[in-house]
């Protein structure tokens, strides 16, 4: 199934949430990569029917989301908020789920559902008194006891331990592979490389890229990059690298060189070269802004 | 209605300390009723006063609060509502049967101890009982959907219900001749003084306003409350 996004746009008073998107989900998983604040999570809750879209549509092979319940027939939620009644027990959480679905044999789905997840050992225990990784569980465990093809999930790997995590994202990746459409949103890179075969990135409201990762790290590879260089002489390596067109601009401070490298992979062969020819020694050459956010920054501008 | 969902409303309420709010008033009356006998106060007179002011001027107002903003306020809030909404149930039927389950609470903890009271004190004379135990039921089941709307559209529903049930329904209704046709519990004393010839009760609104009043209103705000419910958004999160 096809979850379709034309021109949408929310604001709240003034403020822009999403600003004019328009994306396909497909099937197999799609990560929705944006720093904090991006509109993800509004994004999100747009496809899943919980907020109208203030301009543009949202539909689900053609038909209208909002305000359309039929539509939790074929998708599966996984909201970031905790949203679990802590006096259910696991089970009794994921069987109502079942039975909410008016499915056939609620107890077989519920069974199987929580096998999926591995949580069959605590599912007698009340969930208030789960851990966090374990309420993101059995909500999964909800989410999927109708076999739905299309799945939800909002920053689903936050506040899991690493063994959840990584079982979390074999499980996404599996269903994934299997053919259901599967979206989830994260503000970490490796986070969506891992487990994403196609990324949307969200920046600031706005769709600024769209791809599988390799093109988007291509993307964010090919950005100007900045880098801090300590060397033997380095008035010297400066003036010989300036002659070069990958260089974009350096400034000499008195701890080093802060160098604009304006294509990546040309810069990276250039840099020894010249500190050979130029005898000069290189003692320290470092990234200065391989943060996420200058990375968000860059993709900003390139959009607008 | 949908059985699951009238489940997992009973489980909250009644599991929680919530359920000590509903029977703190109840006992209260009943406990009321059982001095006034023991100190040979029970007479009608008194009947009809307890009942008019504590009974249904009082608990019925605040046990309505409770049970109409517990059934779905306390979910908004913390998020849990997404459990039942993210499912192909339609918000109108959800909001339906979060009504049945308030009123039902109201049938038990405000309509059976008003008659429970009134009996202990003057028995099934000239219908007091009868007459007051079916007039908290039925506006009873108006403010199961009142509070439940108020639930639904502001996240404040406690706090204005408060000041609703304090100032318009104790305090204006009982100053105010003119604020009487517009409150509830009067409206449920039209009934119960139908049903009761006692020479010492008489209601202010007549009976003909009283139920299309009562059916208006409680129709009206479960339709609107799922209206509501169906454009639920998610907000706040970002």
């Amino acid at each position: 199934m096809k979850i379709e996004l034309s021109q949408v746009s929310r604001w709240y008073g003034n403020v822009v949430a999403v600003n004019d998107v328009t994306m396909t989900i497909g099937p197999g998983v799609t990560g929705l990569l944006g720093p904090n604040g991006a509109g993800k999570s509004t994004l999100l809750h747009m496809m899943a029917g919980f907020l109208a879209p203030s301009g543009g549509s949202v539909t689900l092979d053609g038909t209208k989301v909002w305000k359309n319940h039929h539509i939790y027939r074929n998708i599966g939620l996984v909201p970031e908020r905790e949203g679990v009644y802590g006096f259910l027990t696991g089970w009794q959480f994921v069987l109502s789920a079942a039975r909410l679905h008016g499915l056939p044999d609620p107890i077989e789905a519920a069974r199987k559902a929580l096998a999926t997840v591995e949580m069959e050992e605590p599912k007698d225990r009340r969930v208030e008194t789960y851990s966090k990784g374990m309420r993101q569980r059995v909500k999964v465990a909800a989410a999927l006891v109708h076999d739905p093809p299309v799945l939800l999930l909002d920053e689903p790997f936050n506040g899991m331990d690493p063994r959840q995590r990584l079982h979390l994202m074999d499980l996404i990746r599996t269903m994934g592979t299997g053919g259901k459409t599967i979206l989830f949103s994260s503000h970490i890179l490796e986070e969506v490389e891992r487990v994403a075969q196609h990324i949307e990135v969200l920046v600031a409201g706005r769709h600024a890229a769209s791809g599988n990762f390799r093109e988007i790290r291509r993307l964010m590879t090919d950005r100007p990059h900045l880098f801090m260089i300590r060397s033997s002489d380095d008035r010297r390596l400066a003036a010989a690298l300036v002659r070069d067109d990958s260089t974009g601009g350096i400034t000499l401070r008195p701890d080093g060189l802060e160098v604009q490298a304006t294509e990546f992979r040309r810069f990276a062969r250039l840099l020894p070269q010249v500190a050979k020819t130029e005898g000069v020694r290189l003692h320290q050459v470092s990234p200065a802004d391989e943060d996420l956010e200058s990375v968000f920054s860059y993709l900003i501008n390139r959009s607008s | 209605m949908n059985t699951v969902v009238a489940g997992i409303t009973y489980r909250a309420l009644l599991g929680r300390r919530r359920i000590i709010l509903l029977l703190l008033l109840p006992l209260a009356l009943i406990g009321l009723a059982v001095l006034l006998r023991l100190f040979s106060a029970d007479d009608q007179s008194t009947t009809v006063l307890l009942m008019k002011n504590f009974a249904i001027g009082t608990m019925l107002p605040l046990l309505g609060l409770i049970a109409g903003t517990g059934v779905i306020a306390p979910e908004i809030d913390d998020g849990t509502i997404i459990h039942l909404m993210s499912k192909p149930i339609s918000r109108p039927v959800i909001a339906q049967t979060k009504f049945l389950v308030a009123a039902s609470l109201l049938a038990v903890f405000a309509a059976v101890p008003t008659y429970v009271a009134a009996w202990i004190l003057v028995g099934n004379e000239d219908g007091i009982a009868p007459g007051f135990a079916l007039g908290s039921l039925v506006a009873g089941i108006a403010y199961a959907a009142v509070f439940l709307l108020l639930g639904v559209v502001t996240r404040h529903a406690v706090t204005i219900g408060i000041i609703y049930a304090l100032v318009w329904e104790s305090l204006v209704g009982n100053l105010l001749a003119g604020a009487r046709t517009w409150s509830i519990q009067h409206w449920g004393q039209a009934i119960a003084a139908q049903i009761s010839d006692s020479p010492f009760f008489q209601a202010d609104v007549s009976l003909s306003f009283a139920i299309p009043a009562l059916i208006i209103v409680t129709v009206g705000a479960v339709l609107w409350a799922g209206q509501r419910l169906r454009a639920f958004s998610l907000t706040g999160d970002e």
